[in-house]
């Protein structure tokens, strides 16, 4: 079986990587809020504006999406 | 007029309507072999065999029907989520037409009989090139997406997106190795039962990774967006992200239990395959418990009522998985149609499932209307597709319980009560009731076209304006 002198220590070496990355997540704050990112992504209103007023500003759709529409979610 | 900064959803329709076209030719050819089983003059020619269009239906519902819709729904997560189009615009179209250009390939030569004959990994070297390439440039774009985005958070649908990406790289480089002789013709760079270990390496992986860590992306992002309710819990499907990877790759081994494989090898794939029913309840229980306070809309919401029922099928899928991987319990299910029966309920029930539910979502918002052309026409979809799904895995499990007990079966004197054929006889019965399913299967898929074809039929392509992200702090 030698096969397993490359498959083992390939799945170590992407454990450790794996490890790296969750090392540096942790570090960087990635999970500081684990309530937060669930309901932003809610935020990000994706419905289609009408048309001819796709070219509105981005301030724009913003304010439309933290008024009316979110309001609707909760 | 014309400075606002838009999505990149071109690239993201292209694929969610390939999507919609592949799966009714994978879906096709898999209703074909499964009326092959029941009428065998149906081999009507060498290029249209059961064993030459058994890989082309693999593949294509695979890696054509999912892979598209993987494509598109991770580069609208990715840029929805990061807020920002995608990075390198011209290598999203390069993935899209080079993608296009392997599943057209894949669709030429295996019926021509050009085939690796490695199981799910068919398709011959150069093409296998091709992937490689394609497969780079995924990477490029999605993770420089993430690189460039708007907002210090990257959404837990992406973390199972990248992972996927990066863990379907690494399993087609050590999986493909091979040495070419001719141009359509190469052989693995392994022998034997070596060859065997990395090959179910690499597919029980591309279980995992392909079809499981990529969908779940997809349900992290839609089944929250389809419900207007924030994931259960963010910090379990956290959790379930790094439980997942830190536990799956050894899974692979239960695919050769009793075979010439080491005996510890094989155990170590059955534990390793136990492990993994605890995340995938977590992620399955997270999924559904988003419901939770909003059920009712599960009435007369079909896309929901897709969504919901895919979990349903994981956590059902996930759970026959891990039991079939025990060594006793696999001496019974081992080269029956049990085991057919359970990869539908994972690849119909949930890839599908999922995968239909989400391409409804998308497909309004790409082309700037509200909602598909007909709800009713999703919510009959809804049904036949369900129904379909479960004729489909009732006759197989029986079927396939059935075969194992009578392959089994001995007389006092320690011969076998039944000859092989008397098993495929018995079968009969239940391979035309799958083929029935199957039927029902597609048909869902052809009313899915036809209503998208009403959908977006004289309409402008639309692509959003990017947004600025919402308060950081919720």
């Amino acid at each position: 079986m030698e096969i397993l002198y490359l498959l083992i220590p390939l799945s170590v070496v992407l454990v450790f990587l794996i490890g790296a990355v969750f090392w540096w997540s942790v570090r960087s704050g990635q999970f500081d809020d684990l309530e937060g990112p669930g309901y932003r992504v809610l935020m990000d209103d994706d419905r289609p504006l009408p048309r001819g007023d796709a070219a509105a500003s981005a301030s724009e759709a913003g304010a439309k999406e933290s008024g009316g529409r979110d309001s609707a979610l909760k | 007029m014309d400075n606002q900064a838009t999505y990149n959803y071109r690239v993201v329709r292209q694929f969610a309507v390939m999507t919609v076209v592949w799966g009714i030719v994978g879906m096709l050819v898999g209703v074909i072999i499964a009326a092959q089983l029941v009428w065998p003059e149906l081999n009507l020619h060498e290029f249209l065999g059961y064993g030459r269009l058994r890989p082309l239906h693999t593949n294509a519902v695979i890696f054509a029907f999912g892979g598209c819709a993987l494509f598109a729904t991770s580069y609208y997560v990715v840029q929805r989520t990061c807020h920002t189009p995608l990075f390198a615009p011209g290598l999203a179209a390069f993935t899209f037409w080079g993608w296009q250009l392997v599943i057209v390939l894949a669709a030429v030569t295996l019926p021509l009989g050009m085939t690796t004959s490695k199981e799910y990994a068919e398709l011959e070297w150069p093409i296998d090139i091709l992937i490689t390439f394609v497969w780079v440039a995924y990477a490029v774009v999605f993770f420089g997406t993430i690189v460039k985005r708007k907002v210090p958070h990257i959404y837990v649908a992406n973390w199972f997106y990248g992972g996927f990406i990066l863990t379907v790289a690494l399993l087609h480089l050590v999986n493909s190795c091979e040495i070419p002789v001719t141009l359509t013709k190469s052989y693995s760079c392994y022998a034997g039962v070596q060859d065997a270990m990395v090959q179910w390496w690499y597919g029980h992986n591309a279980v995992g990774f392909f079809l499981t860590a990529g969908f779940l992306g997809m349900m992290y992002y839609f089944v929250p967006k389809q419900a207007g309710r924030p994931v259960y819990s963010y910090r379990l499907s956290v959790v379930h992200f790094w439980a997942l990877i830190f536990t799956y790759m050894w899974a692979g081994p239960h695919h050769l239990h009793y075979t010439a494989l080491p005996d510890w090898t094989q155990s170590v794939g059955m534990v390793f395959s136990l492990i993994l029913l605890a995340p995938s309840w977590g992620g399955m229980i997270n999924g559904i418990m988003t419901m939770s306070g909003a059920w009712h809309k599960l009435r007369d919401d079909p896309i929901l009522k897709f969504l919901i029922t895919s979990l349903s099928f994981y956590g059902m899928s996930t759970f026959e998985g891990p039991m079939m991987s025990i060594k006793t319990v696999n001496a019974l299910s081992h080269y029956t149609d049990w085991t057919v029966g359970h990869v539908h309920s994972g690849a119909l029930g949930w890839v599908a499932f999922i995968s239909i539910g989400s391409i409804y979502y998308l497909m309004p918002r790409l082309f700037g209307k509200e909602q598909m052309h007909s709800v009713r026409l999703m919510t009959a979809h809804f049904w036949i597709a369900t129904i379909g799904v479960v004729l489909y895995i009732a006759s197989m499990w029986i079927a396939g319980v059935m075969q194992g007990l009578m392959w089994r079966a001995t007389n006092p004197d320690g011969t076998l009560t039944y000859a092989f054929v008397e098993a495929v006889k018995s079968t009969y019965p239940f391979w035309a009731i799958r083929f029935v399913g199957g039927l029902m299967f597609l048909v869902g898929m052809l009313l899915m076209a036809w209503n998208v074809w009403k959908t977006v039929a004289g309409t402008k392509p639309y692509d959003a304006p990017v947004l600025a992200p919402a308060g950081q702090h919720a």
